[in-house]
């Protein structure tokens, strides 16, 4: 007879089966009152001001919710200890429901995890589910470019120098979206309007937004949009130069109690729930979730103090007809920076259209390059 | 107040802001680094104790009210990182590149472990001082806000210049640093001065690391450093062991830094992903310009084991 050598899998193993037997003992009894365990992968730190604070606080909205348990670990890396994350979240805490909110998570780490667990609901941030791929993976996103629209349209009414400074990490086609739009949404107010944007090069690189922001500054922009993963140092610095803010990600209204005016917000909690009742429903999850404002997938920050009565009423009405659909925001005819028509006059791309999804160009009216 | 744009005169005015704004870590971190080379050993965990400077300095500020008391505790927590580091390379066969390397990782992670309330908290700030008040025009001013931090880096890299090459203490150092046996014959205690030599370099580090987050950008946050310890460890390379030349090369690089964004902010919109590198291909540059064929490690301490 041979004995099998005993190597660190197999004591693992069976480690893990004999601490395993209480668990399944407990898992029994609350079955009974059906509580769901959902998993949730953050790239980077909870309390970034930004991206996965977002998420962090669609899931602390989650955790209130009775009969659901919410599992957190952050600064996961988008590499095989993605996969290790999401394995010990349905091995050891049962998870039913995986949430992972980083785009590097997706190829190949949710595809793999997918397929291994079946019974498990996987639902990623930024993905695009294509047929062929494990039908147990929702991908769901949000048109934050909606609500930067609502953004550029405050800005639009409250600035003076009737320049407006963006701080911008890379020009991805999502990025773009959201600086167009949020120039197409200042213009409306006056087409005299300028928005400057500096790109810098890497989405977290806290000295060079700080630079980029006092640039922008004295150019004289007097209000400065940030879309970078966490755009606290910017809205800092432009509340240290005494100009108006326009945030993003999440509301960054408590390190600029002066001049932020407002911001546009990720809600998570929407298509969070959207899947936690495909989990509950014993349905297939929903493979390609896209919605804006109408739906509440994205929200904007309350309005600043310094935010006008008109600015306001602007803002409000702008919001009804984007979510009524008698605005589009990319409508022709629009040209890009350098005179081209990029959207022929009578053509309207509404916020779910897929041709928007290349986009790459910056509208007229920003001083920019892609 | 006059907010109009000033153009392309913004772009001397962004470098010389950048190099006010940006250098200071930089020159605190690479005199840090090259007090403890010169001492023959290398501290490659001064990003780790930029990070660890960083968010103990802006915790006292925090706790106690006195963002001076932030930068002197930051000081502190970086000596004690200086202290392990130079305690851990005193046994033998311990290598020092790599202790450092497990001190970067350890620095960041007790920063990040420990600065997870301080996210949130707004810390009392260092002041600065108004140098510009002379103008009228408000970008003048902005870039001549200089932080105190900047000026007391600058005569500490003067200071060092005096210490290594007018003091006794100083030949000590540098022959500890240049040759150990030397050293012994002579009767000095090697290990007590690389010790010592480390703590300072990582006192200086930390005092680096708080200015990142008490003044600029100004808050703490886990992506705060990008690098800077690291590059710092490069300067001093860069600058031949010469405490000047470290000066020197951290405002270089500190105003370099600037002109990505402020060329991005004149219209010169492309070729920005190229002119984010400058500091770096500028570093290459001069370093190519300035090799010796005949002696490269002529400026190097002899102990260093860089090169050996």
């Amino acid at each position: 007879m041979t004995l099998k050598p005993v190597d660190r899998r197999s004591v693992l193993q069976m480690l893990a089966a004999a601490g395993s037997a209480p668990l399944v003992l407990k898992s029994t009894v609350a079955r009974a009152e059906t509580p769901l365990t959902v998993g949730i992968l953050y790239s980077g730190s909870k309390q970034d001001y930004g991206f996965n604070q977002s998420h962090a606080q669609a899931a602390a909205a989650l955790k209130k919710l009775p009969g659901i348990k919410v599992i957190e670990e952050e600064r996961v890396p988008e590499t095989i200890a993605a996969q290790r994350s999401m394995e010990g979240m349905i091995r050891q805490d049962g998870a039913q429901l995986i949430l992972a909110t980083s785009f590097g998570y997706f190829k190949p780490h949710v595809l793999e995890m997918a397929a291994k667990y079946p019974d498990v609901t996987f639902a990623h941030t930024g993905g695009v589910w294509t047929a062929g791929m494990p039908e147990n993976i929702g991908t769901f996103y949000a048109y934050i470019f909606e609500a930067q629209y609502i953004s550029g349209v405050v800005a639009g009414h409250m600035t003076k120098s009737k320049k407006l400074g963006l701080v911008a990490a890379k020009p991805t086609p999502n990025l773009l979206r959201s600086i167009n739009a949020f120039a197409i949404g200042a213009r409306s107010v006056d087409p005299a309007i300028q928005v400057q944007v500096i790109f810098t090069g890497d989405w977290v690189l806290p000295v060079r937004e700080a630079e980029a922001t006092n640039t922008l500054v004295d150019q004289g922009a007097d209000v400065i949009a940030a879309q970078v993963d966490s755009p606290k140092v910017v809205i800092e610095t432009a509340e240290k130069r005494g100009v108006m803010s326009c945030g993003y990600h999440s509301s960054q209204a408590d390190v600029a109690p002066n001049g932020y005016l407002t911001g546009a917000e990720w809600n998570w909690i929407t298509p969070y729930l959207v899947y936690a009742g495909s989990v509950r429903g014993g349905k297939k999850p929903e493979p390609y979730l896209r919605a804006g404002l109408g739906d509440h997938f994205v929200k904007n920050s309350p309005f600043g103090k310094l935010v006008t009565t008109e600015a306001r009423a602007a803002a409000e009405t702008a919001r009804a007809d984007l979510i009524g659909g008698t605005r589009v925001i990319y409508s022709g005819p629009l040209k890009d920076n350098k005179g081209n028509v990029v959207i022929p006059a009578g053509v309207f791309q509404s916020s779910n259209d897929r041709a928007l999804d290349g986009i790459n160009y910056l509208v007229e009216g920003i001083i920019g390059q892609v | 107040m006059d907010a109009a744009s000033i153009g392309w005169l913004a772009l001397p005015l962004a470098i010389l802001g950048g190099a006010i704004r940006v250098s200071t870590p930089f020159i605190f971190v690479s005199i840090g680094e090259l007090i403890t080379e010169k001492s023959g050993r290398i501290n490659l965990g001064l990003e780790g104790t930029l990070m660890l400077g960083a968010m103990a300095g802006y915790a006292i500020s925090y706790l106690s009210g006195s963002p001076w008391l932030g930068v002197l505790s930051a000081g502190l927590a970086g000596m004690a990182f200086g202290l392990l580091h130079g305690l851990l390379c005193s046994v033998k066969r311990v290598n020092d590149t790599a202790i450092g390397i497990s001190l970067i990782v350890l620095g960041t992670g007790l920063a990040f472990f420990l600065g997870k309330p301080l996210i949130e908290p707004k810390a009392p700030p260092l002041p600065s001082i108004a140098l510009g008040f002379w103008s009228s025009v408000p970008q003048v001013r902005a870039a001549l806000d200089v932080n105190a931090l900047f000026f007391v880096g600058i005569a500490l890299a003067f200071a060092v210049y005096v210490f290594l090459n007018r003091t006794g203490w100083g030949l000590m150092l540098r022959t500890v640093g240049d040759s150990e046996d030397a050293a012994r014959a002579l009767g000095f205690p090697v290990l007590r001065v690389r010790i010592v030599a480390t703590m300072a370099g990582g006192f200086l580090a930390g005092i680096g690391g708080s200015f990142l987050s008490l003044s600029y950008p100004g808050s703490w946050s886990e992506g705060l450093s990008s690098g800077q310890g690291i590059m710092a460890v490069a300067l001093v390379i860069f600058a031949r062991w010469r405490s000047i030349n470290a000066l020197g090369a951290s405002l270089l690089f500190g105003g370099a830094g600037a002109l990505g964004p402020a060329l991005q902010g004149v219209g010169v919109t492309g070729y920005y992903y190229l002119f984010n590198a400058a500091p770096y291909i500028l570093t290459l540059a001069i370093m190519v310009a300035s090799t010796s064929r005949a002696a490269p490690f002529a400026d190097a301490p002899g102990e260093l084991k860089l090169h050996r």
